[in-house]
């Protein structure tokens, strides 16, 4: 077959519609950023503040006690990882793994596959334009040229191995064994409920049911991902999530940390999970668990560290104080060692 | 050609009409035919039927969706005969879920490619007088409308929370066994059976009359890539199906009879039906999609008026597909808590699966390439498949990262990418397979003005559906729930328009579909012209009751599948 000047051509108009494509997506996405911030800024700070102010510690989340270094749930003006209104991307990330997944779809994933179907667009209107009735009367005869057969089937190759190199550093990242000292909190999926256990400091459960959307509003929250009790966890702490379920499937899911994991009967999935920051994280059951499946919204509550142990000493827990400033100095180097390889990541 | 209808029907000709074109009369025609274009036609209309209503179910959910809360689960619950509650009204959605997932995959797609049009066209495209078992390929249809009944049965008996089966498509246990009391996840999955049992008869059917009935002369690699895909669909029926009676039967035990195969609590293990039930889905994706790769094949060379590009590569990609979509099942199982390797391993196979398909997308355009085109609605429809079966794969190729996966799994991106492939990728090959056949199936020509306009609105229909999808589950909105986080509103709205005009297009489709029998011109043999070369053109249109009496000989120096050489009639 004689392709000639035209697949050059062709190439060059493609080239140039997909940089267009590009340019025009590039606001849109940073609109979303901004779109992201302007949710969390108008938000009534503190709407939880007025909250009853009890001294007893067992109910948890919603028993304040405004005291210096006791628990108070964070306030709405505290919540990170939630949908964004008319979104068009994923959700900010606050999870180093999360950062290096979200720049690899960014930035080698999406302008692929956009090239590659913009390229396909591009040659069918190019068929359209050229190889019409009108414009070409005779048919070619060719059926066969082993050149570009062969290159695109090399090509596709290529690509797929260029895109084949940081996925699979991704998942090694992501299956990073836990440290010793990770903290262990089990999440165990009900129909149709969430239960956190913190088996380390005493095995208290936490159950977290999903707020009427009047109650959520009321607290600033958004309806349908705020609930009563939250996975309260520390921050900046390797934390060992063990999930599994105790009726049917759930998935423990949230997007902004870049986490979903199966709530399998009888088995008990594990995964490492470091949140980078303070804040409210919601996130939703992922997986078809009967009639009320939309209604059992995840919602993390990652907190400094001392503010955690704290809390986790309201719910009659305990922390193991001395053990844990025995074992600081490998927290501060595994804390180290994240911030190396989120040094390593190019975009973030 | 060297042959030539006359030379085909030409006992039909010497014994006047009768013998080949006498039908018998209604019902034993419709309800016992053992004609493969009788059973075809029956294939098509079942197929029709079953979309339209899984078509409304798209609609009813679409309709729900376009707002925050619960709407209007409560009034199907009632229509349904029962008692609207609120977990009533929520089960009413895994039901509607559910139905709408196993109409449109087993009762309105495998049906239409492979029961219609395979039916219809793979003897004819091979020179066969009929399929190699006319009565099994009765029995495989009447066994399909069986497991249909069966599943419409199980909508109006108790199903756990609420009436029917409220279980996905998937049917993951423990949610289908202990999780689901009550006859309705029973029938749901007995249906599955029936339609797998057809299916698998079919296949058989399929590659007998594939491997035994070819016209004298035309060897494998001189088939019409339709018949290719048909051959390989029908391997992978053949392979993947009894893997997912075998998995619904141990559904059926553990639910009726005390076993254990998935529960943990007597040494089963959940995880291991979806292991069984994916080794059998993936296969089912390429089994739902092969067929159309074969037909926009035949129709992007017919109005080129070239031959197909790359025959043997395009043949051979069909196989690696069929081959490799049998490695690649534990992709929809990203998030169970496989190991390292295993997803390491399987994000490595998914990715290979784009280099036969990228072979097949390119050596369509390079068949158009050079060609003299004719933009007839067939093709139109071909070139929207192309287009959009490409932005499905791409994206399929996004999710075969397991790594990335993890934020995409079970959301509306999922949502998205697998409608690209379906209802926009087998959905518009089925559209153009049929204007394709329509004029040889009932001898009367279609608008094609019609045909047009159904296209455009179609298109820009389900584009309105889908896209939005796309960003849903970016943003993180998980599938399968009937209520939505505020955040999601707009893009569901959009998606919801989406259907209306997409729902418009489809009143195009059966106007004119009423147009070509009410008022469509006569077709002839051959409408599509000079392009159209293999045998079902060379019969008359509709084809007579019985065909190639006198087998038609493909010659040795003719290269079935190149047309070049039509001029030797």
């Amino acid at each position: 077959m004689n392709f000639g000047t035209w697949p050059q051509r062709a190439l060059t108009m493609v080239t140039t519609l997909s940089a267009a494509a590009l340019l025009a997506l590039a606001p849109q996405a940073a609109l979303a950023q901004s779109v992201a911030a302007d949710v969390t800024a108008p938000l009534p700070p503190a709407a939880t503040a007025p909250v009853l102010e009890t001294t007893e510690a067992v109910p948890a989340a919603d028993a304040a006690v405004p005291a210096a270094g006791t628990y108070k749930p964070l306030g709405a003006d505290m919540i990170k990882g939630q949908p964004v209104d008319r979104g068009i991307t994923f959700q900010q990330q606050y999870s180093e793994d999360g950062k290096f997944a979200m720049w690899m779809h960014d930035a080698i994933l999406l302008p692929v596959i956009t090239a590659i179907s913009v390229f396909v667009l591009g040659l069918l209107l190019w068929v359209v334009v050229r190889f019409n009735r009108r414009s070409n009367k005779v048919a070619s005869t060719t059926t066969h040229n082993t050149f570009i057969e062969v290159i695109w089937t090399v090509v596709p190759v290529i690509i797929l191995v260029v895109i084949a190199v940081p996925s699979i550093t991704l998942l090694a990242r992501q299956y990073d064994s836990p440290p010793e000292d990770a903290v262990t909190i089990k999440a165990t999926g009900y129909q149709w409920y969430w239960g956190y256990t913190y088996p380390d400091n005493g095995g208290f459960e936490i159950i977290s049911n999903m707020l009427s959307k009047e109650d959520a509003v009321a607290n600033g929250e958004p309806a349908m991902l705020a609930v009563d009790n939250r996975m309260v966890v520390p921050a900046n702490t390797p934390i060992r999530l063990q999930i599994t379920g105790a009726d049917v499937i759930h998935a423990f899911a949230v997007p902004s940390l870049w986490f979903k994991l199966d709530a399998v009967p009888g088995r008990l999935n594990e995964r490492l999970l470091t949140i980078d920051e303070p804040g409210i994280y919601y996130g939703q059951c992922s997986e078809l668990c009967g009639a009320r499946h939309g209604y059992m919204p995840i919602a993390v509550e990652a907190l400094p560290r001392a503010e955690w142990e704290a809390w986790v000493r309201e719910q009659g827990g305990s922390v193991a104080g001395d053990v844990v400033e025995a074992v600081a100095a490998p927290v501060v180097a595994a804390a180290a060692g994240t911030e190396e390889v989120a040094a390593a990541v190019p975009v973030s | 050609m060297a042959t030539t209808a006359d030379q085909f029907q030409a006992h039909t000709e010497d014994h006047g009409h009768h013998d080949a074109d006498h039908k018998p009369a209604f019902f034993a025609r419709w309800f016992m035919s053992t004609n493969h274009k009788d059973i075809g036609t029956l294939y098509l209309i079942f197929a029709i039927c079953a979309g339209i209503l899984g078509g409304f179910i798209s609609g009813i959910m679409r309709m729900e969706l376009a707002a925050p809360g619960i709407q209007y689960l409560g009034y199907w619950v009632s229509l349904m005969g029962g008692e609207a509650s609120f977990d009533a009204n929520l089960h009413m959605w895994n039901v509607l879920i559910t139905a709408h997932g196993l109409i449109m995959v087993f009762f309105m797609v495998m049906p239409a490619m492979i029961g219609g049009f395979g039916n219809w066209f793979v003897p004819l495209m091979i020179g066969a007088p009929d399929m190699a078992f006319p009565r099994m390929n009765n029995i495989s249809f009447w066994l399909t409308v069986a497991g249909f009944s069966s599943l419409m049965f199980s909508t109006f008996v108790p199903g756990g929370t609420g009436m029917g089966a409220g279980i996905g498509w998937t049917a993951y246990a423990p949610l289908s066994t202990s999780a689901s009391p009550g006859p309705a996840v029973d029938f749901a999955i007995f249906s599955l059976h029936l339609a797998g049992a057809a299916s698998i008869m079919g296949a058989i059917n399929f590659i007998t009359t594939i491997f035994n009935m070819r016209a004298p002369g035309m060897t494998l690699h001189k088939m019409p890539l339709f018949v290719w895909s048909v051959l390989v669909t029908a391997f992978l029926l053949l392979l993947a199906l009894p893997v997912l009676a075998a998995a619904i039967t141990m559904l059926l035990t553990d639910r009726n009879f005390g076993t254990t195969f998935f529960d943990p609590a007597g040494g089963g293990d959940p995880v291991l039906y979806q292991h069984l039930f994916w080794f059998f889905g993936h296969p089912e994706v390429y089994i739902m999609i092969l067929p159309g790769f074969g037909m926009v094949s035949q129709i992007v060379a017919t109005f080129s008026k070239k031959p197909v590009f790359g025959y043997l590569g395009m043949a051979y990609a069909m196989v690696a597909i069929g081959v490799v979509g049998f490695v690649v099942w534990a992709h929809h199982m990203y998030t169970t808590g496989l190991d390292v390797n295993t997803k390491m391993y399987f994000t490595a196979a998914t990715m290979v699966i784009a280099v036969p398909t990228g072979v097949k997308i390119f050596s369509w355009i390079a068949t158009m390439w050079g060609g003299s085109i004719e933009f007839k609605s067939p093709l139109v429809w071909s070139m929207g498949f192309i287009f959009l079966f490409t932005v499905g794969g791409v994206t399929g190729v996004v999710l075969a990262n397991g790594g990335i996966d993890d934020v995409l799994h079970d959301t509306y991106y999922v949502v998205a990418h697998f409608h690209y492939v379906l209802s926009m990728g087998a959905v518009f090959s089925l559209f153009a397979g049929f204007y394709y056949w329509f004029p040889k199936m009932s001898g009367k020509m279609h608008s094609e003005f019609l045909a047009h306009l159904h296209f455009w609105v179609f298109f820009i229909g389900v584009n309105v559906i889908f896209f939005p999808q796309h960003f849903l589950g970016m943003d993180g909105m998980p599938r399968r729930i009937p209520d939505y986080p505020e955040a999601f509103t707009y893009f569901n709205q959009v998606s919801s328009y989406g259907y209306m005009i997409m729902a418009a297009s489809m009143a195009i489709f059966f106007v004119n579909l009423a147009y070509a029998f009410i008022a469509g011109k006569k077709a002839g043999d051959n409408p599509w012209g000079e392009g159209a070369t293999t045998l079902e053109w060379t019969l008359s249109s509709p084809p007579p009751y019985h065909q190639f009496e006198t087998l038609p000989v493909i010659e040795d120096h003719q290269d079935y599948h190149d047309h070049r050489q039509p001029a030797a009639t």
